[in-house]
């Protein structure tokens, strides 16, 4: 092992320990919440990546499978009192059969068409729940809060619990994403998403992967919308299909860099830093100013480091291993 | 008893619209023989690779391998039988490192990476591309990609290989180079097919010749008799 990459497991202990004691350290109510907007962020891009990112297939409708989670999970807690930790595997399970089904005819279009599809999949699904009124339309949901605790998911006291449950679905989700990065369906991913036709060739069914990785991602996403509906306790279209979500949804793996591990992360922190920034500087919803910054933060990355914010630390590691080997064949001293 | 041949094409016709890009072609491949497929631009010859690698699925006529009708597959399907192929425009995985690259298509046949990455690594040390193991596809010259291409089918474990232009742009000692490279790999037992322009490439390697024009197959025969043949020097000097 080399000195960066002991470097880089040790950093990487340490931000985990830090992550861990966070709460423990930090008291202040509003930068504990702060920081479980950054983990649930980060959470999604990741699960976004997983399709977006790694089989480059774009999605900018992923807000349909975070409205399944938090739906699936309030509507079986609210009309038949089951467990929102049974509601978020039953929301994932939904999410991704339903991926399966928009996803087969989808994988048939190419590139910007099959993100155009998925972003009218998500209006067409926010419009019919608008209108459904067995989930209250657009009234929405509020779930009971006489029962707290972990068994009901509801803490009515303390957020320091949502923290701890969005970090542990945002490390099992940054773990199905390693797993999946490291096995052949990670590099058959790449492969779908560098040159199709060539992946093909070499016997890779492009409809079957584009599955798993939207499946996957699903239940993922899926998740994260759970966890959003129990710690607001109320849930919406407004909140939880909108189509802004999916554009944020998919923003944060873009900025922080897509197909990398750590990306979606350094993504979410950059972005929930200027929407709550914005928010106390300029009132309740920021008047709007996050977006126009987030807007001049992706001009400048688009220009500058297309592979977002991952891809500039990825080149500082290449120049510096291009250094050591430099130093290696010609020693110092003994130069030509 | 004659033995089955390893690839049999009977009476293939491709049709687009209304230009017949393949025309009644009727040839058969055995196993480990070298088959020179040339002719003039257009003449069909990338559209016949296309129908033979299930990218096409032919609008009449049977092709048969190893037995099999396989008329209308998938390429994924055409690959895990054992056809492989190389595009006649390089079609790597830019971003992916060379090793890499060939590890996609060795796990057709090994999930494991472990696996993949030692059935790789041989790959490359065959078609001499191992000292550029680790360098991304994309800072690769042109005729090292087409290699690696080569080295990525191979990867697949075929049984019949098809090779589009892989010697096109190449100087005369790499094209000296690429053919003992395709006889390597017929030393394999693995069948080829060559498409190609550069002739001093193929003449000397092929088992036989195989010529196209307009969509019709003009001509077989052994490379000697070829260049002789009055409708190929028709075909490609003009009547």
């Amino acid at each position: 092992m080399d000195r960066l990459t002991m470097i880089k497991y040790v950093l990487g202990v340490v931000i985990l320990l830090l992550t861990l004691g966070f709460p423990l350290i930090v008291t202040q109510p509003s930068l504990v919440n702060f920081a479980i907007l950054v983990l649930m962020a980060a959470q999604l891009g990741v699960a976004w990546n997983i399709l977006g990112g790694y089989a480059g297939q774009v999605s900018l409708g992923h807000a349909v499978f975070y409205g399944i989670g938090a739906y699936a999970s309030s509507v079986l807690a609210a009309k038949f009192g089951l467990s929102p930790w049974l509601g978020m595997l039953a929301g994932g399970v939904i999410a991704s059969l339903f991926s399966l089904v928009v996803g087969w005819p989808c994988f048939r279009l190419k590139g910007h068409y099959f993100a155009m599809a998925t972003l009218a999949i998500a209006a067409i699904v926010e419009i019919l729940v608008t209108n459904w009124d067995y989930v209250e339309g657009a009234i929405g949901i509020s779930l009971p809060m006489n029962t707290s605790g972990w068994a009901a998911m509801v803490f009515t006291r303390s957020k320091t619990p949502y923290f701890y449950i969005a970090l542990g679905l945002l490390l099992f989700s940054l773990a199905v994403s390693w797993i999946f990065k490291r096995s052949y369906i990670g590099y058959y991913f790449r492969a779908i998403k560098e040159d199709p036709d060539a992946a093909r060739s070499l016997g890779v069914s492009l409809s079957h992967y584009k599955l798993i990785a939207i499946a996957a991602s699903a239940f993922l996403t899926a998740m994260g919308g759970t966890l959003y509906a129990q710690k607001e306790l109320f849930i919406d279209p407004g909140s939880v299909l909108v189509g802004s979500l999916s554009i944020k949804i998919a923003l944060i793996a873009i900025l922080g860099g897509v197909g990398t591990l750590f990306g979606p992360v350094m993504g979410a922190v950059v972005l929930i830093t200027i929407e709550e920034f914005t928010r106390q500087m300029f009132g309740s919803t920021g008047m709007g100013t996050d977006m126009i910054i987030y807007g001049g933060i992706i001009v400048v990355i688009a220009v500058f480091s297309p592979g977002g914010i991952a891809a500039l630390f990825a080149e500082r590691e290449r120049a510096w291993r291009a250094r050591q080997r430099r130093v290696v064949f010609n020693p110092p001293g003994e130069g030509i | 008893m004659t033995a089955v041949p390893l690839l049999a094409v009977e009476g293939l016709h491709m049709v687009f619209g209304g230009l017949v890009a393949n025309r009644d072609i009727s040839f058969s491949v055995n196993a480990g023989e070298i088959i020179g497929l040339i002719g003039p631009n257009g003449a069909g010859k990338t559209t016949l690779f296309n129908c033979l690698a299930g990218f096409y699925t032919p609008s009449a006529g049977a092709i048969h391998f190893d037995g099999v009708s396989v008329g209308g597959q998938t390429p994924e399907q055409a690959a895990r039988r054992g056809i492989a192929r190389t595009f006649q425009i390089v079609r790597i995985f830019p971003e992916m490192t060379v090793l890499e690259n060939v590890m996609v298509g060795a796990m057709l046949r090994s999930k494991k990476i472990s696996a993949a990455r030692a059935a790789a690594e041989n790959e490359l040390v065959f078609i001499g591309l191992e000292h550029r193991r680790d360098v991304k596809a994309q800072q690769l010259t042109v005729s090292e990609q087409k290699r690696l291409e080569v080295a990525r089918a191979l990867a697949t474990h075929p049984r019949l290989i098809l090779l589009d232009e892989i010697m096109a742009g190449l100087t005369p000692t790499e094209v000296r180079e690429a053919s003992q490279m395709v006889e390597r790999i017929r030393d394999r037992d693995i069948a080829c097919i060559i498409v190609e322009h550069v002739m001093e490439g193929i003449m000397p390697i092929s088992d036989r010749i195989i010529v196209l024009d307009a969509g019709v197959k003009i001509a077989e025969a052994a490379p000697a008799a070829i260049a002789q043949d009055p409708a190929v020097i028709t075909a490609y000097l003009g009547a």
